[in-house]
């Protein structure tokens, strides 16, 4: 919705107001930032030895970059593994055997229910006793995500194939194919454009959840930006978590805006006849319901909707 | 199942600091979102922008540096206290870091509900002459909050297994970290780790049935 039908032209007196209103929020928004500089200011953050580090590209190579690294490495294998995991559990979930629906069904709720940092730690404590000692953090890590995000990713999965028309797989049957050939040909084919955005902005989540690997000492960004940098660089805590947040938001807004970018495309698209679904809003450590279309925190803000 | 018996005082103490933080999380958190989506929706560009700029840092982040960044952060470098008592203190920082980082979705939430009416009921309401707070009073805020019950359903639950994280900032007393305080002494043991899933499951489980029968209940049909 668009405001103008709300009200109209704002007159003189609205005007005034208005003017009066951004002249306040101006005050109060610019109040707060100078009470956040100085309260850091007090602490002694702006100085200039501690933030020193971050301009020096050794800094860079030897600890943010392997970090980095870790983070990317995590949530890459893990990206791949919860797609085939989704996509296994999605169709076995459309199946017409019971006896493959059910237990399908039931993996991917009960997935979707346990909160990640629990299975990651339950992971972690297991493999030593299946597989003998060594490092598990990687793994607990990737499991964790490829199962959690693996079962949201199959509900995703559902959704599309259930978006495309039924008059597609009707002309599909009407015409002779088979099952297999239905859904191969027909459905899924349209269902992963339709798919596309939900599945980037789950990509999202999982990157943002990488960091739970903190928790288990997985050498991560987040391990990097606070364990190992204060350590080396004393009195640098600030300065490197406000370094590695913004690399954070950088990555995510990035993936975003593909999401973005992808469902606004997909809305265009000829090439099927589903819309694209929202994004799951299933219970997860981080997506919010933001499944409305201008919703990936990109799209120009306008006044009430 | 001994061991899920003989920890069981243990866990059921950190799950009840769960639920506390999930009950202080939800109203904190519900609040913040409202301040921040009729920011978002105002007619002031400045309070538009600073509410985007603070909804897409925020989500974009992950839980686990919030938490971490108010524990070592605010806490400890730039004395941010609630409490004398550590333990207290801690409770009350992951407690402020969760909700501050829930308002986000919730915003997010409530924001997509507004966007579901569609714009033709704000042109009846118009067409008929009503003012602008009558329209927004009476047609538009009605249908819009029915849109949301859902989508916050899912917030909360996610604010609820998010509780979880709170190791992160630094309260080391909820279910995850007495979980794995069992873990460090009789190693992984399945009962324990199905025992409190099955506690937040019961948790969880009502708030998704609750809201998705009140949404479906008062549903706008179109």
């Amino acid at each position: 919705m668009s405001t103008s039908v709300l009200f109209d032209a704002p007159g003189p007196r609205t005007r005034v107001r208005n003017g009066l209103l951004t002249v306040i929020s101006v005050v109060a928004v610019a109040a707060a930032l100078y009470g956040i500089y100085r309260g850091f200011d007090a602490k002694g953050q702006w100085a200039g030895r501690i933030w020193q580090p971050f301009l020096q590209w050794e800094t860079w190579t030897t600890y943010i970059f392997p970090g980095l690294l870790g983070t990317l490495e995590a949530a890459a294998v893990a990206a791949v593994l919860a797609l085939v995991f989704g996509a296994v559990f999605g169709l076995a979930r459309l199946s017409d055997h019971k006896w493959v629906r059910v237990p399908a069904g039931v993996v991917v709720e009960v997935f979707r229910a346990i909160p990640l940092l629990l299975l990651i730690f339950f992971i972690f404590y297991l493999a030593p006793a299946l597989g003998g000692s060594g490092d598990y953090t990687f793994m607990a890590v990737v499991v964790g995500l490829m199962l959690y995000n693996g079962s949201v990713l199959a509900e995703v999965v559902r959704a599309g194939v259930h978006a495309v028309p039924r008059g597609q797989s009707e002309a599909a049957y009407a015409i002779g194919m088979r099952k297999n050939q239905v859904m191969r040909l027909v459905l899924l084919p349209q269902a992963v454009t339709a798919m596309m955005p939900a599945i980037v902005s789950q990509l999202v989540v999982l990157l943002k959840d990488t960091a739970l690997g903190y928790i288990i000492a997985y050498v991560d960004l987040l391990n990097t930006g606070f364990k190992i940098l204060p350590a080396r660089f004393f009195g640098s805590l600030i300065p490197a978590a406000i370094v590695i947040g913004i690399i954070y938001v950088a990555l995510n807004m990035a993936l975003s805006y593909l999401a973005t970018w992808l469902e606004r495309r997909s809305r265009r698209s000829r090439k099927t006849a589903a819309a694209p679904i929202a994004a799951p809003g299933s219970a997860e450590v981080s997506v919010g319901a933001g499944g409305g279309t201008e919703d990936a925190g990109l799209a120009p803000d306008r006044p009430v909707e | 199942m001994e061991d899920l018996i003989r920890y069981a005082p243990d866990l059921a103490q950190g799950f009840l600091e769960n639920v506390k933080l999930s009950i202080v999380a939800a109203i904190v958190s519900l609040i913040l979102g409202t301040v921040l989506v009729a920011m978002r929706v105002s007619p002031t560009p400045v309070l538009r922008a600073a509410g985007t700029v603070y909804v897409n840092i925020v989500r974009n982040t992950p839980l686990t540096l919030v938490l971490a960044f108010s524990a070592l952060g605010l806490s400890d470098q730039l004395g941010l206290v609630f409490s004398g008592v550590p333990r207290t203190n801690s409770f009350w920082i992951v407690a402020m870091g969760l909700s501050a980082y829930t308002a986000a979705f919730v915003c997010e939430a409530l924001r997509s509900g507004i966007n579901t009416v569609p714009l033709g009921q704000a042109e009846a309401a118009r067409a008929i002459g009503l003012t602008f707070m009558q329209s927004l009073r009476m047609i538009i805020l009605p249908q819009a909050f029915r849109a949301v019950i859902a989508p916050l359903g899912s917030v909360m639950i996610a604010m609820v297994k998010n509780t979880t994280v709170a190791v992160a900032g630094g309260f080391a007393a909820d279910a995850a970290a007495n979980m794995k305080g069992a873990f460090d002494q009789v190693g992984a043991s399945i009962p324990i780790f199905l025992g409190i899933v099955v506690a937040f499951m019961i948790v969880t489980m009502p708030i998704g049935y609750f809201t998705g029968w009140l949404a479906r209940r008062l549903a706008v049909v179109r």
